[in-house]
């Protein structure tokens, strides 16, 4: 079996100071791989480099294509590479603000990726608007309001939902309950382990929340100053950290 | 050394203008950005707009691509809101008659060049006229993505979703398509094209049209083109297709059932009548049929 997705090498400085350094991993369907370290050790850089959102000083990204297979990004024209990250792949971002567009209603931001894929009917955007509200448990009479008046948990909702809507078989999250309250992480953190579940998603999402990664991922990778440390399965990992800064890791969150 | 009085004694007024005001190495630069927007109708060429002796939003960008067009046997036209008297048509018009020394028209038929803010002559254009457009804002993605990084990239990719995003906002707040001026259109099946604040009543006639379209944005510097007989459609959803806003009236001066209407209060008591916008179309239906207007207008 051929990986969905292979991240091979890719380094990235910034100026002289690395932002992340040699990072390679492979995620096949519906796998979930959990990013985790402490801040500034890399995570955000590297998630944005393998998903074409911060260019990158070396390494190959390659992704199983619906339409010519297993191809290196690189050889993608711009056009191609923006129409992929629009429809097989998408990005949940942890400030609700830099994924939605605050000034039009829910239905306008889910229907926004289906728009830009040539639909162009209205009555079929609206009910597939509407849909997805519910399937993220949000009220689908909500669907002319604006996320501005929604709670934070609700905008990361319809953030999901906005990204879920054209079946991307490839998701990135960074600390996409970050800045939620402890109960309301609980549920939204519920909500996708079922979406992942249920689509037979996969998922790269980045975390300092070890919490995160035990509930949703098959994988974890740990990350110190920009190189990655360990990685293996996410239980072994979490039961019997091999590395010193993972054990770390472990040990403190197991503290609180 | 020369004294003030010396310089007045030299120049007439007209003289002390370059022909149409702007200087030629200008309009050179203007007509190159006109051949561009030509060669790639509906996409946005920038050009070092000119200071112009006349504030933002009095057309100054229509006034520079005018000026660029003109030659001496040229007859143009002004108009403002479908009218040749207003304040800002009258003041362009005499401005050309003053700088380039040109013929000016009221009349839709007699005009070489017609500049116009707000509305398309009802009388159908000629492949002898060139239409040149006042634009306050060329870019019809700017309300939904304001980074002009992005929305440029998108216009290069044809990644137009955001564009339906607009009008779907539209349906769900007001059940119809709302938006009545500004009516996005796509020309030549690839640009997505603001038509500047025309309504949309006038979009059709865009569309296959004989005449060369040409649009001025002096704030932003922008110019783009419709060549002769080109492609236009405005953009709309299946299930919701573009349809021409009329009001279903009559003008009340010259009978025209056809033609797009300002309405007018005309007594204290909210009493209002419905009156063609396009002056000289209702002036010539009236001469046509051997109206008064005095009478009418009492
Ligand atoms: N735009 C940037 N310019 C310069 N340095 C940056 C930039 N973004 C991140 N860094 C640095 O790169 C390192 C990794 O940062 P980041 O990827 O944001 O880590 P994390 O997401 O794990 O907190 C840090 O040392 C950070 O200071
Ligand atoms: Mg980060």
């Amino acid at each position: 079996m051929t990986p969905l997705f292979s991240v091979n090498n890719i380094t990235k400085y910034y100026g002289s100071q690395i932002g992340c350094a040699g990072a390679s991993f492979d995620i096949y369907p519906g796998e979930v791989l959990g990013i985790v370290g402490e801040s500034g050790s890399g995570k955000s850089t590297l998630l944005n480099c393998i998903s074409d959102q911060l260019s990158f000083d070396e390494g190959h990204i390659f992704f199983d294509m619906q339409d010519r297979g297993f191809c290196n990004l690189a050889n993608l024209t711009e056009p191609e590479r923006r129409m992929l990250s629009r429809t097989d792949m998408a990005f949940v971002h942890q400030n609700p603000r830099d994924g939605l567009r605050m000034t039009v209603s829910a239905g306008g931001n889910i229907g926004e990726r289906l728009m830009n894929t040539g639909a162009r009917h209205y009555g079929n955007i609206r009910t597939a608007a509407a849909e997805w509200m519910e399937r993220v448990e949000l009220a689908a009479g909500r669907i002319d309001d604006r996320p501005s008046t929604f709670s934070g948990g609700m905008q990361q909702r319809l953030q999901i939902a906005r990204n879920l809507v054209t079946a991307p078989r490839l998701i990135f999250m960074d600390e996409p309950t970050g800045g939620l309250d402890v109960s309301v992480q609980a549920k939204l953190l519920d909500l996708l382990r079922g979406l992942v579940q249920q689509l037979g998603l996969a998922v790269v999402v980045v975390t300092h929340d070890l919490a995160v990664v035990r509930m949703l991922a098959d994988r974890m990778m740990v990350m110190q100053k920009g190189h990655v440390v360990e990685t293996g399965l996410a239980d072994q990992v979490l039961d019997d950290p091999q590395h010193p800064y993972t054990q770390l890791l472990v040990s403190s969150v197991l503290q609180v | 050394m020369t004294t003030h009085s010396e310089i007045h004694d030299d120049l007439s007024f007209e003289d002390s203008y370059n022909f149409a005001y702007l200087d030629e190495q200008t309009k050179r630069m203007i007509r190159r950005a006109l051949l561009k927007a030509v060669a790639i109708p509906g996409y946005q060429v920038p050009f070092a707009s000119r200071e112009m002796p006349m504030p933002y939003g009095w057309g100054t960008g229509g006034v520079q691509v005018t000026a660029a067009c003109l030659v001496p046997d040229d007859c143009v036209k002004v108009i403002d809101q479908g009218a040749d008297d207003t304040t800002n048509a009258v003041s362009i018009r005499s401005f050309f008659e003053r700088t380039a020394g040109v013929a000016t028209t009221e009349k839709t038929t007699d005009a070489s060049l017609i500049q116009t803010r707000h509305r398309i002559p009802e009388t159908p254009l000629t492949e002898d006229q060139i239409l040149v457009y006042q634009v306050p804002i060329p870019e019809p993605l700017r309300f939904l993505e304001p980074r002009e990084t992005e929305t440029r990239k998108m216009h290069a990719l044809t990644e137009y979703g955001l564009m339906h995003v607009k009008l779907y906002e539209d349906i769900s707040q007001h059940g119809h398509i709302a938006t009545s001026y500004a009516y996005p259109v796509k020309v030549d099946d690839r640009y997505i094209m603001d038509p500047s604040p025309i309504p949309k009543f006038d979009n059709p006639k865009m569309d296959d049209c004989p005449a060369l379209q040409l649009f001025g944005a002096g704030r932003e510097q922008r110019i783009y083109a419709i060549p002769p007989y080109s492609k236009v459609k405005s953009l709309d959803f299946d299930d919701y297709p573009f349809s021409q806003l009329r009001a279903p009236e009559t003008c009340a001066i010259c009978g025209a059932d056809d033609s797009y209407l300002d309405e007018m209060i005309i007594d204290d008591d909210g009493g209002r009548m419905f009156v063609c916008s396009d002056t000289d179309f209702c002036a010539s239906r009236q001469n046509e049929q051997g109206f008064e207007p005095a009478e009418v207008a009492s």
